[in-house]
């Protein structure tokens, strides 16, 4: 029991995160998370404005009740299957985030500086969440997919435009992280 | 009752997702400043299990539930929409920490500042569909 409840290992992880997807494609569906935004913007009207968002929404339902799930997954995860052990964070990422200004760093799986209801009173917090927000948003269509469906699918399925989509993925996650972060912070 | 299924997935990559820490900002902060093997050995292994999946279903092992053979759809050829549009998500990605699976899970996980995200997120794709026919694919 305390194997499970202890943060799970990568060699573990990666498999079942492959697993997520096999399931979807035995089900006759694929994985790809940020369709569902398409989706929530189509069935909240977003038609009337743009083509891009006339399909039959109620096609995605399914896709929609993985992320009902997920919502779930996350609830049970933290509250039936966590101690409180650390995150084991490398101790150079620790110092560097405390310069930074983010205390107790691993304490919990994210910062509260960003994402604690206190910090919502700043308006800088407010401002990163959405602006981070609305380039993933704009990204991942513009790419056409994200993590799960270009990096996870699109790899494994050996497809070059997915490949050019991850360097795109880490050029843009090494300039905010190494470059823009520090000025943020 | 047909939606079962797709529901139990999601509660399972939720739960993976949140065990193995990739939902974690910290997570994503240490894989962009290569002071973590975390979140590579997880790509890597999910790519590596996926190709396997794939390989042996292409050979015909692996049939989906309604007999017919696996599929995944094939993405557009292109250049510049992956290079641009990705390394705009990256830039997103890498400043909040979270995904378009991993916002929801983490609003599951009590984190309700996440719903700030989301909605950013809608603005973005809806932003996306407007501008559509202007951007270079």
């Amino acid at each position: 029991m305390e194997t499970l409840l202890n943060p799970w290992p990568w060699y573990i992880s990666g498999p079942l995160i492959a697993l997520v997807m096999a399931l979807l494609l035995y089900f006759g569906k694929n994985f790809g998370m940020s369709s569902n935004l398409s989706t929530l913007c189509a069935i909240g009207g977003a038609g009337k404005f743009s083509d891009f968002f006339k399909f039959k929404w109620k096609d995605q339902l399914w896709n929609l009740t993985v992320v009902l799930g997920a919502i779930i997954g996350g609830f049970i995860a933290t509250h039936y299957l966590s101690n409180d052990s650390l995150m084991d964070l490398n101790p150079k990422t620790i110092t560097e985030l405390n310069n930074m200004g983010f205390q107790n760093a691993g304490a919990s799986l994210l910062p509260n500086e960003l994402f604690s209801l206190e910090a919502l009173k700043s308006p800088k917090t407010l401002i990163i969440l959405i602006i981070g927000g609305l380039l993933v948003g704009f990204g991942t269509r513009y790419a056409g997919g994200c993590t799960s469906g270009h990096a996870i699918t699109g790899l494994s399925s050996l497809q070059k435009p997915s490949l050019i989509a991850v360097i795109g993925f880490f050029i843009g996650g090494l300039i905010m992280t190494n470059l823009i972060l520090p000025l943020i912070f | 009752m047909k939606f079962i299924k797709f529901l139990l997935v999601g509660i399972f990559f939720g739960i993976v997702l949140v065990k193995s820490e990739a939902v974690s900002w910290y997570r994503i902060y240490e894989m962009f400043r290569f002071q973590s093997f975390q979140m590579y050995g997880i790509i890597g292994t999910a790519i590596g299990t996926g190709i396997l999946f794939l390989q042996i279903s292409k050979k015909g092992f692996i049939k989906s539930i309604k007999g017919a053979d696996i599929y995944v759809p094939k993405k557009d050829k292109g250049f510049t929409r992956y290079i641009i549009g990705g390394t705009i998500f990256g830039l997103g990605w890498a400043l909040i920490g979270a995904c378009p699976g991993p916002m929801y899970i983490l609003l599951g996980t009590g984190v309700s500042s996440m719903l700030i995200v989301i909605a950013a997120a809608l603005i973005g794709t809806f932003l996306y569909g407007l501008l559509k026919s202007k951007l270079p694919h």
